[in-house]
């Protein structure tokens, strides 16, 4: 059943392009909730595997050379195509008014999100890469033409960093398909690549994908891609498109070349660790609110980064319960500085904004932004605190320096966070704290549902992580480089 | 009763005849409908071609000059056959890119002439026969850059001329050396020769060199391809579309069909400096294509780039010895679907140029801008057959690529390590062109622009379905050369 939540992302964008303009928010909407739905219902279905990466969907493709269309399902892939679904759904909602070129927008969205779904749901390496490299065209396209800032720059950057990755990739495969034999995701984890294959191969391949992931130091197209966005094209790419990297690389990189990931994991950790100190510091100088808010998916990605080098069992946990937290938090900070203060404003200097009064012309957008903050900023109860406290217990294990090098992370995320909050909306000067707030287009229905539905998310999975590390924790125990 | 094969390669030449005795008004529709005769007999040929045999087949064989042993021998097997198919589907496409001007008749019959030639290439299965045709296509080839070429022509058609017959001048040497040896030119029976060496000591190396350079030139290989910028950038469009799409074709045929059979002893000792060239025609031409400020002249130099890749997968298995039979039946795989790939993608992207430069009368990165906002379905459509020669998955591109990969990485992983980086560029290049040209604001000079008119889109849409087809099911195409495929990796082997 959850194969289809590709193919009715996908017959929903076809959809689009054939129907006239005038309901294309509709069709996205009710696509996204039906994908959301699907991937929802699968989640509470009891009789499925999740530990094992169970074939869902296996139909020869191109025999002669053993590709195969494969899907398959287990509780990591499960997590991240329900936070795709929570992404999409509020992604639409916060497109809601998108006036120009309607129906292509919503095209390109929900092609991003059906390459999305495949992604996750690929047991094939050949298919993994097709839909891998079919996110990166319409997400060229919906920052190209439909972005903001600087957008063509911001668009080509991010295009070449993923081509690049891409191509790192590429050789990757190859070089698992020459010395494996096989693309099927599930023979290849039984195979035993040579070490000295496994020592390039895997950094290779790790970083390729890695890259998607915001690794540092190729994180630099992460917030110019983010700033020039709109508002849609930046949830979706923090909510979703960074998860594919780092997805890939525990799937494929982790899954395939233990030793190798043994070889270089502590690279990895210092990496992470460096990305996630050097983002947040970066992060507290920025003057544009959603250059903070790109800067600090890059620190979050790090975490993520620093869970899969702990190599047991909490810290990758935790870096797919990350995963998610972080899609849905992101979306939410993006939702908030792009669509809720953006549209209103048409400003996201943090200087202009103080002297706005904006928490009493926008009491909603406010709520949900400290709501977010507290989120992003690892306070206990929601979901950002489950997943960072149990990447750093499983820190704690490999690498107990790295886990005081983030603490002084989180210090300094705390405090960009805190500071972009008390600028944008309660910087309020004494002499006019009286005087009524600037007048404001009120939040509409479906900017207080999605904002709604991202709040929800992070609150239910704070509050009960073991709800989704239940069926994080199998699959990840199920991985040969445990063992 | 005249074969199939042989009233393939008379159509055309039909063709041309009308064109010059009947002096019709409308000279491309007249193309165009001997056009689809010879499609129509193509097709036949696929239908009545047994797929699952190897060797060549539906032969037809005469006696022709019997002193020097040439003979009037043409059949096909699977590569074959897919060249055939490639040039029928080339070709009109090139007609219908082909502008309506007062030389346009001229250039429809040497057109014609030259696709006979190719029919005749494609299927000739002797060298004194298969040398007369290649031969017959250099000459249509140099009239039409010369006749209705732009800017630069003269030096253009004479440097291509040049280059092009002292590569055949060094070939037909080669070959004499070798008639006079073994007293045969028939391909098959050479191929049999090939593994106990046809010449003896230094001969052998010079025949060897002699061949090597005439389908390197052709190809065009890396030092040997500085013609092909200028004679594709004066071309006119029709004309660009053919060279790249069908003729260039001739050297990679050249180098499976006659090279690697013929001297497998001679590839595997010069097989590192060959793969060295390969890699180095895949690294630099997308680099100087990225310098390029004319986009005629930028898909030029990334044809080079496609055309490396066919050839890397081809070395990189004759060149070791070490290659199973699986890697080899990969790498050829990739190198035939490459070729095919190629002719229409390459074809398609100097159509489009050509759209542009209807509508604007220049074509430099420049001259453009903003187009999305004025004709977003040529933005489109333009960029699909961008994404196809940069190899996205789910295009033509791809699956050949990742086929030659996967084959010569078994073998030479080095070498097709750096050759990944050809991929990078390539991408590079194309999206570097795709925002100067698509993006931004709207230039002054663009806002007459019209988008494509139904007679384009009738061409565009199928071309670009091919694309997807191919790249989403390839079974069709691999089904074609499958035996051949394995019967080559045999004898290369």
């Amino acid at each position: 059943m959850i194969a289809w939540t590709i193919y009715i992302t996908f017959a929903g964008a076809v959809v689009l392009l054939v129907l006239p303009r005038g309901f294309a928010h509709w069709i996205a909407l009710v696509t996204a909730i039906a994908g959301f739905a699907i991937s929802l219902a699968t989640f509470f279905c009891d009789d499925i595997d999740l530990t094992h990466f169970t074939t869902v969907v296996r139909v020869p493709w191109v025999p002669a050379l053993g590709m195969n269309y494969h899907l398959a399902l287990d509780g990591i892939s499960l997590t991240l195509v329900l936070v795709t679904g929570i992404a999409a759904v509020s992604a639409v909602l916060f497109s809601w008014d998108v006036d120009q070129r309607q129906n292509e927008f919503f095209f390109w969205l929900l092609l991003v999100v059906g390459g999305s779904y495949g992604v996750f749901l690929s047991a094939d390496l050949f298919l993994l890469f097709l839909f891998y490299e079919l996110v990166i065209v319409p997400k060229y396209f919906l920052i190209a033409i439909f972005g903001s800032t600087n957008k063509e720059y911001g668009a080509m950057k991010l295009t070449l960093y993923s081509f690049f990755g891409g191509a790192l990739v590429f050789l990757g495969i190859i070089a698992i398909y020459v010395s494996g034999g096989s693309l099927d995701v599930n023979q290849l984890a039984q195979f035993q690549f040579t070490p000295q294959l496994q020592s390039w191969a895997f950094p290779v391949l790790f970083l390729g994908f890695a890259v998607l992931a915001g690794i540092w130091p190729l994180h630099t197209w992460a917030p110019t891609g983010h700033v020039a966005a709109p508002t849609a094209g930046s949830m979706l790419l923090a909510g979703i498109v960074m998860k594919l990297g780092a997805y890939a690389a525990l799937r494929v990189a982790m899954n395939l070349f233990p030793q190798g990931f043994q070889m270089w994991r502590t690279w990895i950790a210092v990496l992470a660790v460096v990305g996630i100190v050097y983002a947040a510091a970066v992060a507290l100088r920025q003057r544009d609110l959603k250059f903070v808010i790109g800067y600090s998916s890059v620190s979050h990605m790090g975490f993520v980064l620093l869970g899969f080098a702990t190599a047991n069992v909490f810290g990758v946990s935790g870096s797919v319960l990350q995963m998610f937290s972080h899609g849905v938090i992101g979306a939410l900070l993006f939702a908030v500085a792009g669509r809720m203060i953006y549209r209103r404003t048409h400003t996201r200097e943090l200087d202009a904004l103080s002297g706005m009064n904006l928490s009493r012309a926008l009491p909603f957008a406010a709520f949900a932004f400290v709501i977010a903050s507290a989120a992003s900023m690892g306070i206990p109860g929601f979901s950002g605190f489950a997943a960072e406290i149990t990447i750093l217990i499983g820190a704690w294990k490999s690498y107990p320096l790295a886990v005081w090098i983030t603490g002084i992370g989180m210090v300094l995320v705390a405090a960009f966070t805190l500071r972009a909050l008390k600028r944008s909306f309660f910087d309020v000067d004494l002499a006019t704290a009286s005087a009524a707030p600037p007048e404001m287009e009120p939040i509409t229905i479906p900017e207080k549902l999605g904002a709604g539905l991202l709040m929800f998310a992070t609150l239910a999975v704070g509050l009960y992580p073991k709800f989704l590390l239940d069926r994080i924790q199998p699959a990840v125990e199920a991985m040969r480089f445990l063992k | 009763m005249v074969g199939l094969i042989s009233a393939l390669i008379l159509i055309p030449l039909a063709g041309a005849v009308a064109l010059y005795i009947g002096q019709p008004k409308n000279a491309r529709t007249v193309a165009l409908i001997f056009d689809a005769l010879s499609a129509f007999y193509a097709l036949m040929l696929w239908q009545k071609f047994d797929a699952t045999a190897p060797g060549l087949q539906l032969v037809e064989r005469h006696v022709w000059i019997p002193s020097i042993g040439a003979e009037y021998l043409v059949g096909v097997d699977g590569l074959s056959l897919l060249l055939v198919l490639l040039t029928s589907l080339v070709f009109p496409f090139a007609f219908s890119a082909q502008s309506r001007s007062a030389g346009e008749r001229g250039a429809c019959a040497l057109m014609l002439v030259m696709q006979a030639a190719l029919y005749g290439t494609f299927t000739a299965q002797n060298f004194v026969l298969w040398f007369l045709f290649y031969e017959m296509s250099l000459v249509p080839a140099f009239l039409l850059i010369k006749i209705y070429g732009g800017e630069n022509r003269d030096y253009a058609a004479v440097k291509f001329f040049v280059y092009t017959f002292l590569g055949s001048v060094a070939m037909l040497l080669a070959f004499l050396g070798i008639y006079f040896t073994k007293g045969t030119f028939d391909f098959v029976a050479l191929a049999g020769l090939g593994k106990s060496g046809l010449l003896a000591g230094k001969l052998q190396w010079l025949a060897f060199a002699g061949i090597f350079l005439g389908l390197a030139v052709k190809v065009p290989l890396f030092p040997f391809h500085t013609w092909l910028p200028d004679a594709y950038q004066t071309a006119p469009t029709g004309v660009s579309m053919v060279l790249t799409g069908a003729l260039s074709k001739m050297g990679v045929y050249g180098f499976i069909r006659l090279l690697v059979p013929l001297f497998p002893n001679e590839i595997k000792i010069a097989g590192p400096w060959l793969l060295a060239l390969v890699v180095c025609s895949i690294v630099f031409a997308p680099l100087a294509a990225w310098a390029q400020r004319d986009l005629k002249r930028m898909v030029a130099y990334l044809s080079i780039n496609h055309l490396g890749y066919c050839l890397l997968g081809l070395f990189a298995i004759t060149a070791r010895s070490t290659s199973s039979l699986i890697d080899m039946h990969a790498a050829l795989s990739g190198v035939f679907l490459q070729i095919f790939n190629h002719g229409v993608t390459a074809a398609a992207l100097f159509y489009f140029v050509g759209l542009l430069e209807q509508r604007r009368g220049l074509r430099g990165i420049d001259d453009f801008g903003g187009l999305m906002q004025r004709t977003p379905l040529l933005c489109g459509w333009m960029s699909i057959a961008m994404f196809s020669s940069l190899g996205l998955p789910g295009l033509n591109g791809f699956i050949g690529e990742f086929l030659i990969f996967k084959g010569s990485f078994a073998v030479a992983a080095s070498f097709t390590a750096i050759a990944v980086l050809g991929l990078l560029f390539t991408a590079v290049t194309f999206m570097r062109a795709m925002q100067s040209l698509f993006s931004g604001p709207l230039a002054e000079s663009c806002s007459g622009f019209s988008d494509l008119i139904r007679s384009e889109k009738f061409v565009i849409v199928p071309v670009t379905l091919l694309m997807f087809a191919v790249g989403i099911s390839p079974q069709f195409v691999f089904n074609i050369f499958n035996a051949t495929v394995v019967q080559m990796a045999r004898l290369f082997a």
